[in-house]
């Protein structure tokens, strides 16, 4: 069936920013979608919130919304395009509840668009549990006893006929954000009222546990023509109770016979057909009791989701452009696989390799949450690795995690430790798994603590063997070059182990070990992922290591006839002639174990089959960002996706290093070749070793490759760009003190202590509040600011070893300080200014968690003039070449009379440098859609030799409009965690907004955070004391504005003694009815809400979470509030309006 | 465990470990792509003659049962090829770590080979013989071995698999218990219906050229009597009976070497509806005087898209053959029915006038899907046409 042609334009949502639950999984799948509909003729209007995505790039479609995901906007934008067909399975949850609420309010339907991929009835059907689980009944398909709730009343009732344990999840939430387990009939009725106010529908359903059993997925495909393929199974690690997106999971399914797998490929059949997607991807979820085999399904995403990013990158499917293509009225068999070329999408791709996920948690942002993984999602990114067994690609992805783990390392707990860490799920536990192994505990009696499949632990149980044979080994060998051992190491390599984990078993450096394997030509080979096993050719070089025996070939067979090698691409068989085969020959001679073998099969030679074929192109390797985290997340993804375009619009070859499988970067198709592997020093190397590129771009994806700078130009790789000794300038604070001083520029005072006397002697000296962290960690963690004494000794005591190596670094905190971003991009000599960005929340809370402005919205002109001038100085005495970000904070002069300073001029300001940072910042993506220029592809343009005057960049772009970033984040996940921002960052992505002036940017930006800011009603305002004065002519201007007051006892006081009306609500300390009573019943419609100290904190914490829970709008800083201030009077005066991208900067 | 040497006819060796029997083994060395059902493959009858590499790397992990199997005494592969194998089966079902399996059913098995260098070998190069070896582990020995033995298109091995007496067979497709307590209770219900003539079984013979129990399964299911008979048997002999319809199962190598069975063929045509899977097939269109060829490395594995020509669907089909039909050698006679996707091979005819078909997949199933199983429903459904 060919392509429709009865549509011409479609529309496509994407996910919003990344949460938890939604992260850049739907950015690539996104983009794939974008493309692959443009491909065949159709235009694309695009709506996300989300900057910091490929899909918002203005080249991917061709009308470009950054604009908030709400209902009103789509309306407007529907009304402007008029769009025939609305995509709404690309952009997760979000997407398909935006295009549930389009579809049954019946404006798609008076704006004449179709809905395509997942029609309406699908969509419930598949999403509301009532209507499923029928379905499932009509299809004779098992599902677990449940019920769906709507009351407390019913909830009480049918619990008994449930029983406990039992699993509550709330319809039509994120994630399946407020579920969780009741083992009690109190844990029970406190988790249901909870789910019962956080969907959206007020529904929960209460499910039969069947926690223990064994979860697996299934990714199905289905085309107009009901032609159905699977597109890859999966067994998850963890049994069921653990959210998969909390589970450890891998490809393909292990522990199915094919008996039962084609059972479950039935259902899962059924499924799709039965829920009626009429074309695309879904994804099923299933649960088999491991004694009985009984099997239940679980549930079912109509759409694609997490796991379809998960399955495109471990098959090399394109799940989201095939089903884009599904949905304009393709059948698979229409739909050419790219990887085998010849063959069509309509198979099953078949793997010879282990796929294994394991999710990144950040708990140590959240201290006060807690830790425990149940059925609510609660990581913020993943990593993904392959290897020919499960137990090498267990072991790369734990080293793809970079929480400093090379492997499964001993822990250090006593058995009870371990068994409660078995028994309760959490992060560690994997590690918790082989400590219990090693300390004797039996497969049999982990299995009865964890419900881990004995298969799984079984191969951990031989990794633990491995480390006691690599020891022994060593031990007997006397040393590490002995025959034996060198039989060892090969076998522990083919098990996965790092070389800097087998340094540590046998007391070595990881160097040691490194030159050791090399001089033994113990060398990794790659192998591709090619759907087919290998049945087919494939031409995409998309790779992955392994270590594999040699085979022989008998010696005549070189000489003979060159047929046999037809297949060029093993290099190792490319050339019939004696040269082209020494390779190949001295990687294996060198191995003690070959010698032996090559004198067992005289006159054969040796080949290990390696499929990587290099090519000589001049080419570039750019390593990726790994999982996301919090303080590193879809942003660096972005860059590292530019500089890939960049560097192939130059000619280059581009070659891709990374671990994350939900990201663009990942895409086969993004660059010429990737390489999925994890970002650790050993993995990099031996590709740059094998690729031999021109040299490594390490600026753009973050700590991640930038933290490989320095040892990788220590083994004489080319770092492009910025030398690694600038970066060290920059970062090292001694260094980047001396550079300061030398460009005349200034920084707050600080000081270093290597004890707690120390500090406090620091910290008399220049003064409190001061800013106080380690100084070996980055991304702000463990950062805090303190006020006086006590909490600094309370801080060196609680927080942190100081140590000679590790000193603690204690600057000054400007308080009240105005913070500003500035993006710089420069070739060596001229440097322009990317943008100045003027943070919205003072300096002092993280600059990834406030809000900023492009361009500066309260700044005097000749400051911003002033601040670029000083960011220009830094990149020139950097010799930055590439992207720079620099952190000013602006403090007014006190003794200036503030008439004086709103004139301006430079004397009445201080300009304090913060921080350089001489790469890729988060903030680049943002940049570039607020101007249009697209920095990373300049920058990497840059690095390769372009200069700016070449690339046509000779001044800053001025821009008319305003855009506003804010930062989103995960409070909602961590039950008890305060929403207070401060120095360590939290958020876990942004949102953008753009408008004609601030006031309605901002406004913007808060609408597409889920804080969308009223324009009538009550505010209830509680500040701290140093607050008050400036509360005033806020409250002023909102009471002049119409809205009502509501205040606690002190705050009302101090407003009313400045004349202004105030209504009195009692504290929760206070009695009833008290603030928190009020905002449950929304009877507040925004919060202003700022507190210092600890107390004051913990007794005002009630107020933020039951905002939070009941989704009232609030600020936690009074500068947030002055820009609400100024977003109010902007709507009050003025329609709310859309804009593309492609529009705002083709008029600039 | 100790050392193991595969050594293919052209002299290429791969050094393994052995995790079956000890001992020899010679056959053409095929790999297959399925990612589960190694028991199915082990016991298919189609094997006979072949050493098996499987593509997937993990083998072993669910062990053996009593239920999986394709056939009866043990497996029917010569040797057993993996990457990498694991001894703690894990499933609900196992009764037997598959190492054991091997052992106790004399099969040799080689772990621990680059089984995707292999493949790829395999691909470029051609199936070719090969040899296991656990005892000899000099290579130039064992390549004199697999030099001398006769390549696989040389003789019968139907022979060695077809059964030696007619038997009937009434047991349906495998589910799990529970599940089976549901559809008995259904069955209960549904006999005490009034139109129970509906259901009434035809009778099928299935000519066993090394059949697989689940092409036996699912006649059952489809609501046939099954009666199998040697692969010899005289077509006069099955007339007599006078069946409902006659099926020309599945089996091991060359379909030219299997003479007797062409010669019957040519005499049951006409006279009974008649199905052909595989071999079958293969048999079936050199009865009816076209000819077949052998492809490059073969068809095996789960996840060959096959389309119906007719109706324009896909399936996605289990596969496991070395040779096809050349339908256009039957012009006139046939109509293809079925094209392979992946490579556009030929997968199915039928008789432009007579009730006989065939498809060169495996319908069955066991290992792979069952997109394939509504054939059986369509040979039943041929019957009643013709009553």
């Amino acid at each position: 069936m060919p392509k429709r042609t009865d549509i011409k334009k479609i529309l496509l949502i994407g996910s919003g920013p990344i949460v938890i639950g939604q992260a850049c999984e739907f950015d690539y799948s996104g983009t794939q979608a974008c493309k692959a509909l443009r491909e065949e003729g159709y235009k694309i209007v695009l709506v996300n919130s989300n900057p910091a995505t490929i899909m918002t790039d203005p080249e991917i479609a061709d009308a470009t919304y950054i604009e908030p995901l709400s209902l009103e906007i789509l309306e407007l934008i529907i009304k402007k395009e008029r769009p025939d067909a609305l995509l709404p399975t690309m952009g997760g949850q979000t997407a398909l509840n935006l295009a549930v609420e389009l579809s049954e309010s019946g404006f798609l339907d008076r704006y004449g668009v179709e809905l395509i991929g997942a029609k309406l009835p699908a969509i419930k059907k598949a999403e509301d549990r009532e209507l499923f689980k029928e379905a499932m009944r009509k299809i004779c398909l098992d599902v677990p006893k449940s019920a769906a709730i709507t009351s407390m009343k019913d909830g009480l009732d049918i619990i008994e006929h449930i029983g406990f344990p039992a699993i509550l999840r709330p319809a039509f939430t994120l994630g399946g954000t407020g579920g969780g387990i009741a083992y009690n009939i109190e844990e029970y009725r406190e988790l249901l009222e909870k789910g019962l106010k956080l969907s959206p529908v007020h529904q929960v359903l209460v499910e039969e546990s069947v926690l223990g059993w064994k979860e697996y997925e299934l990714e199905v495909m289905r085309d107009r023509k009901d032609n159905v393929v699977i597109i890859c199974s999966i067994e998850n690690f963890d049994a069921m109770g653990v959210h998969t997106g909390d589970s450890i999971t891998v490809a393909p399914a292990q522990t199915l016979t094919d008996k039962e797998y084609q059972r479950m490929r039935d259902a899962a059949i059924a499924v799709i057909r039965e829920i009626g997607v009429d074309t695309g991807g879904s994804n099923i979820q299933f649960a088999i009791n491991p004694k009985t085999g009984r099997m239940i399904v679980i549930e079912m995403n109509p759409r694609v989701s997490r796991s379809s990013a998960l399955a495109s990158k471990a098959t090399g499917f394109p799940i989201a452009k095939i089903a884009a293509k599904l949905a304009v009225g393709y059948t698979l068999d229409e739909i050419r696989n790219d990887i085998t070329r010849e063959t069509p999408a309509s198979f099953e791709p078949t793997i010879d390799y282990v796929v294994t996920k394991i999710p990144r948690f950040t708990f140590e942002k959240f201290p006060e949450a807690d830790a425990t993984l149940t059925t609510q999602m609660k990581s913020v990114g993943e990593v993904m690795s392959i290897g020919r067994t499960f137990k090498e690609s267990l072991q790369k992805a734990l080293r793809s995690l970079e929480i400093g783990s090379a492997g499964l390392e001993p822990v250090e707990a006593n058995i009870d430790t371990i068994k409660s860490k078995l028994k309760t799920p959490n992060a560690e536990r994997i590690w918790y798994i082989a400590q219990a192994l090693r300390q004797g505990m039996g497969v049999d009696e982990i299995y009865e603590l964890t419900w881990i499949d004995p298969w799984f632990l079984n191969n951990i149980k031989q990794i633990v063997e491995m480390e006691k044979g690599i020891r022994a080994e060593a031990r007997e060998s006397g040393s590490a070059e002995g025959k034996n051992f060198l039989a060892i190491l090969r076998n522990a390599k083919e098990y996965g182990f790092s070389d800097r984990r087998i340094a540590e078993l046998i007391e070595k450096t990881e160097i040691e070990i490194r030159n050791l394997r090399k001089n033994m030509g113990l060398k990794p080979v790659y192998k591709l992922v090619d759907t087919c096993a290998a049945e087919f050719e494939a031409y995409t070089p998309y790779l992955y290591s392994t270590y594999e025996k040699p085979y022989y070939s008998a010696e005549e067979r070189k000489d003979g006839s060159a047929e046999g090698w037809k297949d060029g691409r093993t290099e190792e068989r490319k050339s019939g002639s004696a040269e082209g085969w020494k390779d190949g020959r001295t990687e294996v001679r060198k191995d003690g174990s070959a010698e032996e073998r090559t004198s067992e099969v005289p006159n054969f030679k040796a080949v290990v089959d390696c499929e990587a074929n290099p090519t000589d192109k001049k080419k570039v390797i750019i390593l990726g960002s790994g999982p996301n985290r919090i303080g590193q997340g879809i942003e660096f993804d972005y860059c590292c996706v530019h500089a890939v375009f960049a560097l192939k619009e130059l000619e280059y070859e581009t070659i891709m290093v990374n671990c994350n499988p939900e990201t663009v970067s990942t895409d086969y198709d993004t660059a010429d070749r990737l390489y999925f592997e994890p970002l650790t020093i050993e993995d990099v190397l031996n590709i740059i070793e094998k690729e031999k590129p021109e040299g490594v771009i390490v600026q753009f994806g973050g700590q991640t490759p930038l933290k490989l700078a320095v040892p990788l130009e220590r083994e004489g790789v080319k770092i492009l760009g910025t030398s690694p000794d600038s970066i060290d300038r920059a970062e090292d604070r001694k260094r980047f003190k001396e550079l300061l001083h030398k460009l005349n520029l200034k920084q707050p005072e600080s000081g270093t202590a290597m004890s707690c006397e120390e500090a406090v002697n620091v910290a008399d000296r220049i003064g409190y509040p001061v800013m106080v962290r380690p100084s070996y960690v980055l991304g702000g963690r463990a950062m805090e600011i303190v006020y006086n004494e006590m909490s600094l000794t309370d801080y060196m005591r609680r927080a942190v070893k100081a140590s000679p190596e590790h000193p603690i670094l204690i600057d000054k905190y400007l308080e009240d300080a105005i913070e500003v971003d500035v993006d710089a991009i420069s070739d060596g000599v001229d440097v322009i200014i990317g943008g100045v960005m003027e943070h919205i929340e003072e300096a002092g809370i993280h600059s990834g968690d406030s809000a900023c402005s492009i361009p500066p919205y309260s700044l005097p002109s000749d400051i911003v003039d002033e601040i670029k001038r000083q960011a220009k100085a830094l990149a020139r005495e950097l010799h930055v070449v590439g992207l720079m970000n620099v952190q000013f904070a602006v403090k007014r002069k006190e003794q200036q009379s503030s008439r004086a300073a709103e004139q301006g001029g430079v004397d009445n300001y201080e300009i304090y440098i913060l921080e350089v940072n001489p790469r890729a910042s988060r903030t680049i993506p943002y940049v570039s859609k607020a101007t249009g220029i697209p920095l990373a592809k300049l920058a990497a343009k840059v690095m390769i030799g372009k200069t700016l005057k070449e690339l046509g960049i000779v001044k800053e772009r001025e821009i008319e409009h305003v855009a506003v970033k804010e930062a989103i984040f995960p409070f909602d996940r961590f039950p008890g965690v305060d929403v207070i921002l401060g120095p360590e960052m939290k958020s876990t992505g942004e949102v953008m907004g753009i408008d004609k002036d601030f006031g309605l940017a901002y406004a913007k930006a808060q609408a597409a955070s889920n804080n969308k800011i009223p324009t009538s009603g009550k505010i209830f305002i509680s500040v701290k004391d140093k607050d008050k004065p400036h509360t005033v002519e806020i409250a002023k201007s909102l009471s002049e504005m119409g809205f009502q007051l509501i205040a606690t006892r002190g705050t009302k006081q101090y407003l009313e003694d400045s004349g202004i009306n105030v209504d009195l609500i009692n504290k929760v300390t206070e009695g009833r009815p008290h603030v928190v009573d009020m905002i449950k019943n929304r009877e507040v419609n925004f919060i202003i809400n700022t507190v210092t100290g600890a107390q004051a904190q913990k007794d005002s914490l009630s107020i933020r979470r039951s905002a939070l829970q009941h989704n009232i709008p609030y600020t936690t800083t009074i500068s947030g509030a002055k820009a609400v201030l100024r977003a109010i009077e902007m709507l009050l005066k003025r329609e709310l309006s859309i804009k593309s991208i492609q529009e705002y900067h083709n008029n600039g | 465990m100790g050392k193991a040497l595969l050594v293919l006819a052209d002299g290429t060796v791969f050094e393994g470990m052995s995790f079956g029997s000890e001992g020899e083994a010679i056959g053409e060395v095929v790999f297959n792509t399925s990612m589960t059902g190694y028991q199915e493959i082990l016991t298919d009858p189609s094997y006979k003659g072949q050493i098996v590499t499987m593509t997937y790397t993990q083998i072993g992990n669910y062990g053996v049962n009593a239920e999986d199997i394709e056939s009866s005494d043990g497996p029917k592969v010569e040797g057993f090829v993996v990457r990498e194998y694991l001894d703690f089966p894990s499933n609900w079902r196992s009764q037997m770590s598959l190492g054991q399996y091997l052992r106790e059913n004399n099969i040799v098995g080689i772990e621990d080979i680059d089984t995707r260098a292999l493949t790829r070998y395999l691909r470029n190069n051609g199936a070719q013989m090969g040899i296991i070896s656990t005892v000899d582990l000099n290579p130039e020995s064992l390549l004199e071995k697999v030099k001398k033995h006769p390549a696989i298109s040389t003789f019968d091995l139907v022979k060695d698999v077809t059964t030696k007496e007619k038997y009937s067979w009434n047991e349906g497709c495998w589910k799990i218990r529970a599940e089976e307590q549901k559809s008995r209770r259904s069955e209960e219900k549904t006999s005490e219906l009034p139109n129970f003539r509906a259901f009434e079984l035809k009778w099928v013979v299935v000519y066993d050229f090394g059949v697989k129990f689940n092409i036996l399964r699912n006649l059952v299911e489809a609501g046939f009597n099954v009666s199998v008979v040697p692969a010899q048997t005289p077509a006069e002999a099955v007339l007599e009976r006078n069946p409902d319809g006659i099926l020309l199962s599945n089996g091991p190598g060359d379909p030219e070497t299997v003479t007797y069975g062409i010669e019957n063929t040519k005499k049951l045509i006409g006279k009974r509806p008649i199905f052909g899977i595989c071999l079958g097939h293969q048999i079936l269109g050199l009865a009816l005087g076209g000819r077949t060829y052998k492809l490059k490395f073969g068809h095996h594995g789960g996840n060959h898209p096959v389309k119906d020509l007719k109706t324009g669907r896909v399936e996605i089909t289990s596969q496991n053959h070395n040779y096809c039909v050349d339908i256009n050698s039957l012009k006139g006679q046939v109509k293809l029915t079925h094209r392979n996707l992946f490579d556009g091979s030929e997968e199915g005819m039928e008789h432009v006038e007579l009730p006989v078909f065939s498809v060169q997949h495996h319908p069955e199933a066991g290992p792979g899907p069952n997109d394939s199983t509504h054939l059986f429903k369509r040979f039943r459904k041929m019957m009643e046409e013709k009553c």
